[in-house]
């Protein structure tokens, strides 16, 4: 028997089952998937947190055991620079925020022993040219200069915004203050070659304003809230 | 066995390579060789992921091709192409989470190029699977092979490096010469591009009819 394939009933009946069977396909298959990504995930969100305190190049197996020493806890501050939730647990609190879940009354922070002396991680959200960009920002026990930061982005244009996740880029901020003298962010990115104040501002990459930027907008953005806390703190 | 790597069938591998590039000629797939060739490396994974998906996807696309509603195909070809890039990006964030981290929305964008829809309705539709195996693999080399000529310049004249390692010596700079960064610009790219499908067709004159 030869099939019309041109009917009406055949068109409709071939789309619809196409449509069933890859539905299925794709939902299987990310369901046998889920386990690997979602540890490769929570491997690589500690990887860009060692990064921040300038702990780099773990290999995969030691991120976990690697995190476990140096994190002491992922806590939950909230805007007044009071703690809600001390986080000793590790991974449970603070760890599984993502940017959506963070409000003034609940804000992650991550305190940190390295070497014996403590850090602090703040995590930054940002948008960058064409998508998300965001980062890790360690400071040191006084709460206001710059131990180590790391950036990451979902899809900066190669070559140019994308070099934000570059080794140069990110150790420029070593020793820089974050807070300006009157309590709010001075930490920022200038156009390359233009810095006229070295306590807070860092070169940018030329050819990626927009870029350079959202990652300035980031910094007030995302540290302003803990000020209250940081200041208790230093 | 002969039969699989019959004259035809060689022809229909390596033509893509050059006579037929997908870039060159078929002007196929210029916009991602504009986006990922700044630098060398993503232009090369790129290149890669491209080949894998245009072979399988033709392979799948040939074996349905003639129970296909012909007024529905290139909804049920972009099905195809779609389902077959989210299991591979499923696939390399489960088991290579690295390369996938870094190859990011280009995964994404592999379902708009157009050497994948070009091929399947060109080619797919109307030949047996091996055939359309060997057509996916050689225009995703055809088109691999541009990226990295195009990203090479690009990178070395833009930046003074491949694959990052710094190839251009400090000396040099010293001495006043500077990176040009208009190579960074996509603009750039497409000057490349005209210029690789300028010595193209002077070298390959005589076969064009």
């Amino acid at each position: 028997m030869k099939l019309n394939t041109n009917s009406n009933t055949y068109t409709i009946i071939y789309a619809a089952v196409v449509v069933v069977v890859v539905a299925f396909l794709l939902a299987f298959v990310s369901e046998v998937l889920k386990a690997p990504s979602e540890a490769n995930e929570r491997i690589d969100k500690k990887k860009q947190i060692l990064a921040s305190l300038n702990i780099r190049d773990v290999d995969n197996q030691q991120v976990e055991s690697e995190y476990d020493k140096v994190i002491v806890a992922d806590c939950v501050i909230d805007s007044q620079g009071e703690v809600v939730d001390a986080g000793t647990d590790k991974d449970q609190t603070g760890f599984l925020m993502g940017s959506k879940d963070i409000t003034p009354d609940r804000l992650p922070l991550y305190v940190c022993n390295v070497d014996g002396a403590k850090k602090y991680v703040i995590p930054l959200f940002g948008k960058g040219l064409w998508g998300a960009i965001w980062g890790y920002l360690a400071l040191n026990d006084d709460c206001n200069t710059v131990y180590g930061a790391y950036f990451g982005h979902q899809s900066e244009t190669a070559g140019l915004g994308a070099r934000i996740t570059d080794l140069d880029f990110q150790e420029q901020f070593k020793d820089k203050s974050v807070m300006n003298a009157d309590g709010t962010v001075g930490l920022k990115v200038v156009k390359k070659g233009q810095v006229k104040d070295d306590a807070h501002e860092c070169d940018g990459i030329s050819g990626a304003t927009l870029t350079m930027d959202g990652v300035s907008a980031m910094f007030s953005e995302s540290i302003a809230p803990y000020r209250a806390y940081l200041e208790a703190n230093n | 066995m002969n039969k699989l790597f019959s004259k035809e069938n060689k022809a229909v591998f390596l033509a893509p390579l050059n006579i037929d590039n997908p870039i060159l000629v078929q002007i196929l797939g210029i916009c991602s060789a504009l986006a990922v060739t700044s630098q060398l490396e993503p232009a090369i994974v790129m290149g890669l992921s491209v080949t894998v998906i245009t072979g399988f996807s033709n392979v799948i696309i040939s074996l349905i091709r003639k129970t296909i509603p012909n007024r529905i195909r290139i909804i049920i070809q972009l099905v195809v192409v779609a389902a077959l890039v989210t299991i591979v990006s499923m696939l390399l964030k489960a088991f290579a989470y690295d390369v996938s981290v870094q190859l990011s929305v280009y995964v994404g964008l592999i379902i708009t190029n157009c050497i994948l829809m070009g091929r399947l309705e060109a080619f797919a539709m109307m030949n047996g699977p091996w055939e359309s195996f060997l057509d996916g693999i050689g225009n995703g080399l055809g088109y691999a092979f541009i990226l990295v000529i195009v990203g090479a310049v690009r990178e070395l004249l833009g930046s003074g490096s491949l694959l990052g390692f710094k190839l251009i010596p400090d000396s040099l700079y010293a001495n006043g010469y500077s990176d040009n960064g208009m190579m960074t610009m996509p603009a750039m790219a497409l000057i490349i591009v005209g210029c690789v499908i300028w010595v193209h067709r002077s070298l390959n004159k005589e076969e064009k009819k």
